[in-house]
């Protein structure tokens, strides 16, 4: 195929295909962005939690009026709920990972001496916690009971500065541990938290996601020995098979509203529900980008049969001369889809660099990583296609032009 | 003439409807869309208290020790601990003040066959209700002297007004709340400060409190907390926070009515902090910040990124439309240029040729502009459906409505503009001759 005589051509018409160059170059710069940060979301929902997030549910009970005896209270739910048909597991906890209700961290030191401290990690409490959670330990072992400390203690004690009131053992995850010790041994090491206060550590677990700011390392989360009651803003969570979560959600509340009716029940959902609602502005955010690019796609395309429409309908008499001359059907069809293929590639270049400025500006305003190079080829081939793809039903018009049209005067 | 030029424009754009109807369509998407975004944006970053919002000020100072402090860098604690809230309201430096933080209480009626319910709480003092301009519908706020006696009052909001007590004047009505007998002293008019600027930290933007009780009679009851506690050494606490712990957990309001005494409350804060460093309690250099309400919602970046990020995304989009209509647009023009000239040659001159070809784009951008705002309209219905706490406010408003018109016209005149300029150049004879 000849480019030489396509370009003459085009020069003619300078200003309008550097207007198609222009779109299809602004297309692809915003296309190859998009796809991008649909990229990023969808990443950040695949945030692995480390807990058997399919079998779990949790109830959150709010007293009325006063609450005389918390921990017996607590203890008697966890037996009953223990007692039902269906459940494996009950422990207690304020948050799980991924949580929209709050969340509960630390500064963890290596030396209590540091001004700064060495990474922040998630903090989770309460009883029960990994057998319910269905976490798993790749070293160490689970606290033993003698280790826990009641909630109520512990804060007394921290206010106090009383030292004896304070757990003195932790749990902390992999990520942490290949943090502060890399290389290393993790067991029997000792941390510091934020104020100072040593904590030796016992055990090590594979995965567990902290419950929110997860920019700040999604698996540094720690697990200490403090006991809760439903009455320190602890919910039960319950373990049982995945198919029995809305019998025996229902068979809970029921149950525990008969051991206490003087409670209200604030939350009673399955943890795939919680996560959902977590990440509900990212799907939806990735889903808006997703009909950006095609609403986008769709206009330019649109854009490109207009115009080439526009041509085809102007070039007439000269398909029609050089048709007389010899020219085939097919030399006509690819004339256009050259013509087509070189403005595409054209506005591909122009693109590439605007996308990169595009990634530059995001990268500025929004802690946004730089634009993986795999990204402008998927879009060059993106942009190809589509104009291929718009340009065919003009140009196969054009080739439907018959020579006899050159003898035609107007 | 313009009547005429009007009537060409339709004749010439129903000659080539599918060409016409694709530069409505895109001109209509981009508008849609980035009208859209535009009304998230307007929505959020409006000034929730207009006229009033730049003499109310948040003060924060700094009680934490030395552990992570980076001199310049960083900031106050986000709230204030019991002490300092106490010992900055009890100066009475500012024209008003108000201590407060957020609970959840226990709302019961005798009598009644409701079934008692948890309800979001502000626990505050007196001046929040003259300093914020909160409207009441009955009764009146507490005062300065019914925080001192730690006074069993509330104020309740209409929506609880009206589940309780079907929106009758409650005043002189008892509740239980937490526990606790409270005498109902107002019920509050229409208020809905968007966003709730006061506790940014509640993360709601549609639903206020729906009980506010003194914040020294929500203590003594012992009602439950609920919010942001930060504590800063060894300080640690459970849901109520105790009052000597080292944990800020209230917000400081203060209202200063002359920039003059802004700068001078400042300082205030200033010899404060310097006080309580010789006192032992502090241990940092003055770290004080004193910020009006836009500048507190603009340092909290209310307006989520996401936000912004899809407004750039629709403006991106609308350019893409607009090129493409441009490039349309001088297809279409310049098709015509035999009639042009012919208009030309019988004597219309360049400017009148212009303004016929304006008028065409006009008519398209006008048609756009309908599009835009229906599709707009669509937009704002999908945005109320998506999961965020802003999502309930995305409607249009007037001021909003008459933007999108401009928009559209602007930007399809701005299209309109370089073809028909393009197709004005053509010089008359050569179009003659050609046919």
């Amino acid at each position: 195929m000849d480019i030489l005589p396509i370009l003459s051509t085009l020069r003619r018409h300078k200003l309008t295909a550097w207007l198609l160059a222009l779109e299809i170059a602004l297309t692809c710069a915003i296309v190859c962005n998009a796809v991008f940060l649909i990229g990023q979301r969808l990443q950040r929902m695949d945030v692995p939690s480390g807990i058997a997030e399919h079998e779990l549910v949790q109830i959150q009970l709010g007293y009325i009026g006063d609450t005389p005896d918390a921990k017996a209270q607590t203890q008697n739910d966890v037996a009953a709920l223990q007692q039902m048909p269906g459940v494996k597991q009950v422990g207690l906890d304020r948050y799980l990972p991924f949580s929209l209700d709050g969340s509960s961290n630390t500064g963890i030191k290596l030396d209590p001496q540091q001004q700064q401290n060495t990474l922040d990690a998630g903090q989770y409490l309460g009883q029960n916690l990994l057998p319910t959670l269905g976490v798993r330990l790749v070293a160490g072992r689970n606290f033993e009971p003698g280790e826990y400390v009641d909630f109520d203690t512990a804060v007394a004690a921290l206010n106090n500065g009383d030292m004896k009131g304070l757990p003195q053992t932790m749990i902390i995850t992999q990520a942490i541990a290949e943090r502060l010790w890399p290389g290393q041994e993790a067991l029997g090491k000792t941390l510091y938290t934020e104020s100072g206060i040593p904590f030796r550590v016992i055990g090590v677990i594979a995965v567990l996601a902290r419950q929110n700011n997860l920019q700040q390392g999604a698996q540094y989360s720690t697990y200490w020995p403090i006991r809760m009651t439903s009455a320190d803003g602890a919910s039960y969570f319950i373990r049982c098979a995945p198919q029995h979560r809305e019998s025996v959600l229902k068979a809970a509340v029921a149950k525990l509203k008969q051991l206490n009716p003087n409670r209200v029940v604030l939350k009673a959902r399955t943890y795939d529900h919680a996560r959902r609602a977590f990440f509900a502005n990212d799907r939806a955010m990735a889903g808006m980008l997703v009909g950006v690019i095609v609403a986008l796609l769709i206009v330019t395309a649109l854009g490109i049969v207009g115009l080439a429409s526009f041509w085809v309908a102007q070039r007439r008499r000269m398909i029609g001369v050089r048709r007389a001359l010899g020219a085939t059907r097919g030399d006509i069809l690819h004339y256009f889809q050259t013509e087509n293929f070189l403005l595409a590639t054209i506005g591909i270049a122009l693109g590439m660099v605007l996308a990169y400025g595009i990634n530059l500006f995001l990268m500025m305003h929004y802690e946004l990583p730089r634009l993986p190079a795999i990204y402008f080829p998927v879009g060059a081939i993106a942009l190809w296609s589509i104009g291929q793809l718009a340009v065919l039903g003009p140009a196969l018009r054009a080739a439907a032009v018959p020579p006899v049209v050159a003898t035609r005067s107007v | 003439m313009l009547g005429y030029y009007f009537d060409l424009a339709l004749r010439s754009l129903r000659r080539n409807k599918v060409l016409t109807a694709l530069m409505v369509l895109a001109i209509a998407l981009g508008i849609g869309a980035s009208m859209t975004t535009l009304t998230v944006l307007h929505v959020l970053s409006g000034d929730p208290l207009p006229g009033r919002s730049s003499t109310l000020y948040y003060a924060q100072v700094d009680p934490r020790d030395m552990n992570g402090y980076l001199p310049g860098k960083s900031q106050p604690m986000y709230q204030v601990s019991w002490i300092d809230g106490m010992n900055l309201l009890r100066a009475k430096r500012a024209d008003r003040q108000a201590l407060m933080t957020g609970g959840l209480v226990v709302v019961q009626r005798h009598n009644t066959m409701l079934d008692p319910f948890y309800e979001a709480a502000r626990y505050t003092t007196g001046d929040f209700f003259p300093m914020f301009g909160v409207p009441l519908e009955y009764g009146h706020a507490w005062s300065a002297s019914d925080d001192e006696a730690h006074a069993r009052v509330a104020v309740i909001s209409a929506t609880l007004n009206g589940k309780l007590f079907g929106g009758t004047d409650s005043t002189g009505q008892t509740l239980r709340l937490s526990g606790a007998e409270f005498r109902i002293v107002g019920v509050l008019g229409n208020w809905h400060p968007n966003p709730q600027f006061y506790d940014l930290l509640r993360k709601s933007y549609d639903e206020n409190e729906g009980v506010y009780v003194p914040l020294s009679s929500s203590q003594d009851v012992g009602m439950h907390h609920d919010g942001s506690v930060d504590c800063w050494g060894k300080g640690g606490t459970g849901i109520n926070p105790d009052h000597a712990s080292r944990c800020a957990w209230l917000q400081f309001w203060v209202q200063l009515d002359k920039p003059a005494e802004a700068a001078a409350y400042k300082t205030f804060l200033i010899h404060y902090s310097e006080q309580q460093k010789a006192l032992g309690r502090f241990q940092r250099p003055p770290n004080v910040q004193l910020r009006d309400v836009m500048q507190w919602l603009d340092y909290n970046q209310v307006v989520p990124d996401d936000v912004r990020l899809q407004t750039w995304l629709a403006f991106g989009f609308l350019l893409v439309c607009l090129v493409n209509t441009v490039g349309l647009m001088l297809a279409k023009f310049m098709r015509r240029a035999g009639e042009l000239g012919v208009r030309r040659a019988l004597g219309a001159s360049k400017r009148s040729l212009f303004a016929q070809l304006l008028v065409e784009s006009g008519v398209v951008g006008l048609a756009g502009g309908i599009g835009g705002l229906l599709l707009a309209l669509l937009g704002l219905w999908l945005v109320r459906r998506q999961p965020a706490e802003y999502a309930p406010l995305a409607h249009l408003d007037p001021a909003m409505l008459l933007a999108t018109f401009l928009l559209a016209l602007g930007a399809s005149l701005l299209a309109g503009l370089l073809p028909a300029w393009r197709a004005c150049q053509i010089a008359p004879a050569l179009q003659l001759k050609s046919n």
